[in-house]
């Protein structure tokens, strides 16, 4: 599904990502774990088109999408969320996620204009389509609500259905429990399991050390921009590596 | 629910031109058709304005260069229509556009040989013309943000401004005028011909054209926001990047629809002009831009309809002279107070007020 | 183009350029502690000139001058308090526009006092014809109050940011806004003191430049237009650019009145100004890293 090539980004002096390498099977959860600051975001960034790569090489579906705009990644069949929520101020809910069946609808200035049969059609199916999503997220009742003005749980659950709207065949997802008490962050677990057997493959960047080592088929490190184990999740909780940089840190020390 | 806001949205439109009708048959009744030439021209600019609302109000980009747009519109078209190229008549160019039609030739007042471009032809080169200088500077200047972008459309129209005043062919400082009525409806039998101008006895079909092209031009926005690229104007003015994620060409979009806000200007220019029978320099000037920012801003932004009753309200009291010598403080007090008391403009005042007290009252 | 004449129109450049710097830093001081452009600072320089020239029929030019200059300040203060001070933290879009509204009621509020005609203060020394020779050149000694001002003013604005508490709180507050609130800076104050400070120099600059330029109650527009290229050009924030950028489109526009009328004098700062937009956003004198750093 997804493969990445000795990818790297330097910001300035900064090595942000470093020569990471590592793949992603079609059908699989794949997560990306390690401390604050070593470059989860960054590396979604390069995957999704946000920032340009120093060097290497980003392959989606057998095909190198590297300087490709992030609308046009979306439009291959890759979507995402925010870590900060980013969702569109003024719209409901449910207009959030139509807008997310862009890319997978075709109106454009004339055919708005103009209000043809073929895109009442069209309107009717976004419209649809979306309002399954928000069922299926459990927010259908805030349909009509404006999206930045619900609780943050519901918000994320409005970000995660805008990018499921899209179709995508893979799903990145950084820190999508971030903020989340035990039974919302359960909750995500079981919607991204959900979401994984729907054929979507995902790829998360998460904090939350139970819900990763649960849900992941396979989990990657990052320290410092470097990969520094790729391996299964059980394989992961006894890398001494990993248990080394983590018990660096006070915060997750508990975790692991 | 999505046939509800169709429903709703004919139904608005349908009163407004039970409303257009009913103006026109009062002044009749009352003899106060004088007030036909200020509603006429209120609803070219208001057309102007209602495109400017889907570029900053939906699409979140500010302008403070329409003027220029309407400027090039309007000079064009009537330079066009009045310049006479009969002493270039030998010219290949002028020779191909005569054979396609685009020229006609007659006599002036005293009896000279004339020879220009037929307005129809003018309009549309003209209107094309705006497309393509909002296509070429919307690329780089709609990658701009915030001041950048204020400034860089306001440097636009400053320098539309000082080419109309500074150049011989567009008239320097006295403008252009005795512009040719634009024909829209030749002669049918019994009926005379229907043409935008000035003239007198066409009072009441203007004031019909003015107001039926306000009504299109509505419809056709009015639509575009309720459709699948109107949420993504939206969507690109609340998060650009999100926008993006989800697939929106964010660059594209913004310079689509800056493009047709600038086509709407033009149109509004090119008939304006040709219903005065000229266009002078204060058109361009930065205070009209200025002006169309601020008719947005009261009307509340995102809001075509509060745009719409603002921009024709405000620019009828206006052209009435009704603000006297206090024409522009007017409308820079109302940009201030509306952006310091009222972001969401003045309109959303009064509901808003309404639904405080409503909820107070129900609470004791 | 003989070398007197070159010389000639290299004096003009470098007083226009001053005064363009000094709209510039007007601009880059409010930035600096707002993120705010204000509009209306071109405003600020027609108030100047125009309440010094009417202060002079009363009291005496320097007195004129620096009353006119201390009115301009008051003003800045209460634009500052009247119309900005209390918004909660208020989008780019509504604060361009609440300046813009701002320069527009100026304008017109200059119009009703002092009508559409043109005025100038006297010249400091001497006359219109009196001028100082230098070698063949012959200049008038109003271009050196100009140039003379105008750079003790940039100067002691740097020391003034360097050196004095308050100066380095201004900084403080520019570079990180909520760090400077932790450190017990009263940003707001400092806020109302950055427009009374550009308000200041700016009504300064319109005093020293009136006898040259004259003074109108619409001259601001375009000063703020060419100030603002130069904002840009030097780096936004960054004032040292500022002058040399200032300096820059003085001398281009006075050397570029032999190739282009006149007319469209104003026209080329403004293409100028959208090319460096388009670009270079970051100015030309400024890394874009060391724009984010917005030293002054
Ligand atoms: N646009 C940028 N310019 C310069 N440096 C950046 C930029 N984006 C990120 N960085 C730096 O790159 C490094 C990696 O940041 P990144 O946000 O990818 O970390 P992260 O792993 O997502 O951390 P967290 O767990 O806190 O989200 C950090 O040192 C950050 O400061
Ligand atoms: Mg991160």
């Amino acid at each position: 599904m997804l493969e990445l090539k000795s990818v790297h980004k330097k910001f300035g002096g900064l090595q942000a990502v470093g020569d990471v390498s590592f793949s992603v099977p079609a059908g699989s959860i794949k997560a990306v774990i390690g401390p604050n600051g070593a470059g989860k975001t960054t590396l979604f960034n390069l995957i999704a088109g946000n920032l340009n790569l120093s060097s290497g090489k980003v392959i989606f579906q057998g095909r190198e999408i590297q300087g490709l705009k992030p609308h046009q990644v979306a439009a291959l069949g890759m979507a995402r969320t925010f870590q900060n929520i980013k969702l569109f101020h003024g719209m409901t809910a449910l207009e959030s996620v139509m807008v997310g069946r862009h890319v997978r609808s075709r109106a454009g200035f004339i055919a708005g204009m103009f209000h043809s049969p073929a895109t009442w059609k069209e309107e009717k199916e976004i419209r649809d389509k979306s309002m399954q999503l928000l069922e299926l997220l459990g927010i259908a009742e805030f349909a009509d609500t404006e999206a930045t003005s619900l609780a943050f749980g519901q918000q994320r659950a409005v970000e995660m259905a805008r990018a499921l709207a899209t179709e995508p065949k893979l799903l990145l997802l950084d820190e999508p429990a971030a903020g989340l008490n035990i039974y919302e962050t359960a909750e995500v677990g079981r919607l991204i399991t959900r979401i994984r057997d729907m054929g979507i493959t995902v790829l998360l960047v998460e904090h939350d050390m139970s819900l990763v080592m649960d849900i992941s088929d396979e989990i990657v490190v990052l320290s410092f921009g470097q990969k520094i184990a790729e391996d299964v999740p059980l394989s992961i909780q006894q890398n001494p590596e990993v248990i080394k940089i983590y018990l660096g840190e006070d915060e997750e020390e508990a975790v692991v | 629910m999505n046939m509800k806001i169709k429903e709703s949205k004919l139904l608005k439109i349908g009163l407004l031109v039970i409303l257009v009708i009913c103006t026109q048959l009062l002044t009749k009744i009352t003899d106060t058709q004088f007030y036909l030439t200020q509603l006429t021209m209120s609803a070219y600019y208001a057309l102007l304005v209602i495109g400017l609302t889907v570029v900053m109000g939906y699409a979140g980009q500010i302008s403070l260069g329409h003027a220029g747009f309407f400027a090039i519109g309007g000079y064009l078209s009537a330079a066009l229509t009045t310049h006479n190229l009969i002493a270039l008549q030998a010219h290949p160019l002028v020779k191909g556009l005569g054979s396609v039609g685009m020229l006609v030739s007659g006599q002036d007042l005293y009896g000279e040989q004339l020879l220009v471009f037929a307005p129809w032809a003018a309009c549309i080169l003209a209107v094309l013309t705006a497309a393509g200088i909002a296509f070429v500077l919307g690329i780089p200047v709609l990658k701009l943000k915030g001041h950048y972008l204020a400034m860089a459309t306001l440097g636009f129209g400053i320098i539309i401004f000082r080419i109309g005043l500074a150049s011989e062919y567009f008239g320097e400082a006295d403008g252009i005028s005795e512009v040719p009525g634009l024909t829209l409806l030749p002669a049918l039998g019994p009926l005379g011909s229907l043409s935008v101008s000035g003239d007198f006895g066409l009072r009441v079909e203007n004031y019909y054209v003015a107001w039926g092209l306000l009504c299109v031009g509505l419809w056709l926005l009015l639509n575009l926001i309720d459709s699948r690229v109107g949420r993504a104007l939206r969507a690109i003015h609340g998060s650009e990047e999100a926008a993006e994620a989800i697939g929106v060409d964010t660059a594209r979009f913004k310079l689509n629809v800056f493009v047709l806000s600038a086509v709407y200007a033009a149109i509004a220019g090119v008939f304006l002009t040709h219903y005065n029978g000229g266009i002078g320099p204060s058109e361009a000037s930065v205070m009209k831009s200025v002006r169309y920012v601020a008719l947005v801003a009261v009307g509340g932004m995102a809001n075509i309809w509060g745009t719409l009753i603002m921009g024709v309200g405000l620019t009828f009291l206006s052209l009435r002279g009704v603000f006297g010598s206090y024409d522009d403080a007017v409308f820079g007090s109302i940009l201030i107070l509306v952006m310091l008391f009222a972001p969401d403009g003045i309109l959303s005042l009064n509901v808003k007020a309404l639904f405080i007290s409503k909820r107070t009252t129900d609470g004791h | 183009m003989t070398s007197t004449l070159f010389l000639q129109y290299l004096f003009a450049g470098i007083t226009y350029g001053f005064i363009y710097a000094i709209v510039a830093i007007g601009f880059n001081i409010i930035y600096n502690t707002t993120g705010i452009i204000n509009f209306a600072q071109g405003e600020f320089v027609m108030l100047g000139g125009m309440i010094s020239i009417t202060l002079l029929q009363v009291v005496p030019l320097p007195v004129a001058i620096a009353l006119a200059v201390l009115i301009t300040m008051l003003l800045g203060a209460l634009i500052e308090i009247v119309f900005i001070r209390w918004l909660d933290s208020p989008s780019v879009l509504r604060m361009i526009i609440i300046t813009i509204g701002l320069s527009i009621l100026i304008r017109e509020v200059a119009r009703h006092i002092w009508g559409e005609s043109i005025r100038s203060l006297p010249y400091f020394v001497g006359n219109e014809i009196t001028t100082i020779t230098i070698g063949s050149v012959r200049i008038s000694p109003q271009v050196f109050w100009v140039i003379g001002v105008c750079g003790v003013m940039v100067l002691g604005l740097s020391l003034f940011f360097k050196i004095t508490p308050i100066g380095r709180e201004m900084r403080a507050c520019s570079s990180n806004r909520t760090a400077a609130i932790l450190c017990g800076i009263n940003t707001r104050n400092m806020v109302t003191l950055s427009f009374m400070l550009s308000a200041g120099i700016g009504a300064l600059a319109g005093c020293v430049m009136s006898p040259i330029t004259y003074t109108q109650y619409d001259s601001g527009t375009s000063l703020a237009v060419k100030g603002f290229t130069v904002a840009i050009l030097g780096g936004l924030g960054n004032s040292m650019g500022a002058v040399a950028a200032g300096l820059l489109l003085g001398i281009l526009e006075a050397y570029s009145v032999a190739v282009v009328p006149l007319a469209f004098q104003d026209a080329i700062s403004i293409t100028i100004l959208l090319i460096i937009l388009f670009v270079r956003p970051h100015g030309i004198f400024g890394s874009s890293a060391a724009a984010r750093l917005k030293e002054f």
